[in-house]
């Protein structure tokens, strides 16, 4: 089946080398790292996680939402997700291996990686983590693979994989929230010391995943001419509307118990992030940026006119997944660590090298993406043939 | 009290719950067990405790000798950055190193002194419970939070968990910014965490710790916090004292005389 892969249009081959490209220059900033050590990050005492962190907690988000999809096809036989499905299983492929990948590039020692199963920790959140996260990823790898293997040979699939695939749907919730107590249950990191994270995860995950399902079904449909159908999309972006108003809900949770019950440590990480703490504010735009892109983007997804009209629902998805994105992908997890224990203020800037492994890891995640839709694309247009 | 709580929790099932997270090491026994807030719950682990108690009204300003002491011994680098910065023991001001103690009207004397800050060593540790490898793990025979430099991942968590901000990382190799190689202790590689070990080391050879040895002024008491006739107990007893963010329930067995 792998084969399908191999056959593409010029503009295919181009992309994949574009992606070959800029791998490999993530590829030698990693040994660049490897050599010197994480100094080449922005990372320090103070803020000791950084842009890694945060981006396999948004892409965890992501991958936990393929669920969206599976849910309603396999568990209430929504047809209309038919198409999609193994979309939204291949993205949940493609970002668990991107997590995993972004854990391997903030270790200070990843040879000794193992060790987390040498020494298996159960107290340790980030064992459970591991575990789950690779359970979630063979999960989808073999529920996706076998039922297109199965579609490409005009078969039914076959009976196992039903209960693979059933397991895999509280199994993506569990992803979502076990990343969550990583950090809700660290006392003295008051940001994250909350019992809405984990729930406020799986609303961002579920409103940003669905949205980067809907705009890849759009590049598929204009580069491919493969199309999810208009119901599923239709139907993705309620998802989308919903989760993100339950996003929004619990952010205003967050700073309504903050700010009304005035606790200091309770309101440093949102004063820092929002309104700048000590005149130190670097996230400050950023988080401002966060919260427009995403109300406008909600206003228009509720709106439903603008909601089916493609280009607005493209504008808004793409908001969507912006404002998330900085909200996960920067400012909780860099907001966790300001002000530092002792109530100092230190900022972080990402590093030349830090930023390039990590756009590095997402071409990696885009290119085993590509890859794998190119053999689901191949396999559907077989069918209709 | 104590047994009408363990009681209810068996009746409600919920003690099967509470029982696997025990066994697991997720939740700490006391915190099924006490009916009090854990953080007043006194001699939980048997045997040995070290502890130590610090009396800064006699830590002079401007000295730093026990802090260099315990830097050379154990080979800590010297970077000139911040960022890079690996320190085990070191100075901050009140509000720093007492985040939420009271701050209104405090004595401009308190106020302007600066306080020892170092790993707590504490009871209940949230560093171990967050390490996956049991590269951070506590002693049980002496209470000592100490750290397997050959198994940590560099994963940091332990960094993340601890409130205290007592734990340091190698981001570069650490042996160009050694001053003075001590042969008493032996040096890290880039990659890994790092932290005060309460002089392990020189203990096992009946020593006191380095900065306690070192103190000119007498200020540092170490001793075991289980032996009601230690030293350090009777400090406690005698004077009103504090532990850093005792409500974090972390118990640490650093305490201060303010
Ligand atoms: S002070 Fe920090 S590093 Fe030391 S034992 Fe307590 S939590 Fe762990
Ligand atoms: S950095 Fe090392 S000591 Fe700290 S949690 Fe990770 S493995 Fe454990």
């Amino acid at each position: 089946m792998i084969e399908k892969a191999l056959k593409g249009d010029r503009i295919y081959w181009g992309w994949i080398v574009l992606l070959l490209v800029i791998i490999s220059a993530g590829v030698f900033s990693y040994i660049n790292q490897l050599t010197t050590g994480l100094t080449l990050t922005g990372m320090g005492r103070d803020v000791s996680w950084g842009v890694y962190i945060a981006q396999f907690t948004f892409l965890v988000g992501v991958a936990a939402s393929a669920v969206m999809v599976v849910l309603p096809y396999y568990l209430h036989d929504y047809k209309a997700f038919g198409k999609i499905v193994i979309i939204g299983e291949f993205l949940a492929v493609a970002a668990t291996i991107m997590c995993v990948l972004f854990i391997l590039v903030d270790l200070g020692r990843p040879d000794r990686v193992l060790n987390v199963l040498l020494y298996p920790t159960p107290h340790s959140m980030l064992f459970w983590d591991a575990t789950v996260l690779n359970g979630y990823l063979l999960l989808n790898i073999v529920s996706g693979w076998t039922v297109l293997g199965a579609e490409r040979k005009g078969v039914p699939p076959p009976k196992w994989v039903k209960p693979v695939i059933y397991l895999s749907i509280p199994w993506a919730f569990s992803i979502h929230t076990v990343t969550a107590f990583l950090y809700a249950g660290l006392p003295g990191r008051h940001l994250w010391l909350t019992a809405v994270l984990a729930p406020r995860f799986l609303a961002s995950a579920f409103a940003a995943g669905p949205a980067i399902l809907i705009l890849v079904s759009y590049i598929l449909k204009k580069t491919t001419g493969f199309d999810a159908g208009k119901q599923a999309i239709n139907k993705l972006s309620v998802i989308v509307t919903y989760a993100a108003i339950l996003n929004f809900f619990l952010l205003g949770m967050e700073f309504f118990t903050a700010f009304y019950s005035n606790i200091p440590g309770h309101m440093h990480g949102l004063q820092y992030l929002f309104f700048g703490l000590h005149g130190e504010g670097q996230l400050v735009p950023w988080m401002w940026l966060s919260v427009i892109v995403g109300f406008g983007s909600l206003l228009v997804l509720l709106i439903p006119k603008l909601r089916t009209s493609s280009p607005w629902l493209i504008a808004a998805c793409i908001g969507i997944v912006v404002s998330i994105w900085i909200d996960k992908g920067v400012g909780l997890i860099i907001g966790g660590f300001v002000p530092s224990p002792l109530e100092e203020i230190v900022g972080y800037i990402p590093n030349l090298n830090e930023i390039i492994i990590t756009i590095g890891v997402w071409a990696i995640g885009i290119l085993i993406l590509t890859l794998l839709l190119k053999v689901a694309v191949a396999v559907k247009a077989q069918d209709q043939a | 009290m104590n047994e009408n709580r363990r009681e209810f929790i068996r009746k409600t099932g919920l003690g099967v719950l509470a029982g696997l997270g025990v066994a697991s090491g997720i939740f700490p026994k006391s915190s099924f067990e006490t009916a009090v807030a854990s953080t007043t719950h006194e001699n939980s682990s048997s045997g040995t405790r070290w502890g130590m108690v610090i009396d800064t009204r006699k830590c002079k300003e401007g000295c730093t000798k026990c802090i260099d002491a315990c830097h050379e011994v154990h080979n800590v680098p010297q970077f000139d950055n911040a960022k890079d910065e690996i320190k085990w023991i070191w100075k901050s001001p009140y509000e720093n190193v007492f985040p939420g103690e009271s701050g209104q009207f405090v004595s401009e004397e308190t106020r302007e002194r600066s306080y020892l800050a170092l790993c707590n060593h504490c009871d209940n540790p949230p560093c171990v419970r967050a390490c996956p490898t049991q590269a951070t793990f506590k002693r049980s025979w002496d209470g000592i939070v100490a750290m397997d430099y050959h198994r940590c991942i560099g994963c940091r968590f332990c960094m993340a968990a601890c409130p205290y901000g007592a734990r340091s990382f190698n981001w570069r190799d650490p042996r160009p910014a050694i001053q003075k190689r001590s042969q008493a202790y032996p040096t890290r590689e880039r990659g890994v965490v790092e932290k005060c070990n309460f002089c392990s080391e020189r203990l096992a050879q009946g020593l006191k710790p380095a900065c306690v040895a070192e103190c000119p002024e007498g200020a540092l008491t170490f001793g075991d916090l289980n032996d009601s006739q230690s030293e350090v107990r009777m400090l406690l007893e005698k004077n009103h004292t504090l532990q850093r963010k005792s409500e974090l329930g972390t118990r640490p067995s650093v305490f201060y005389i303010i």
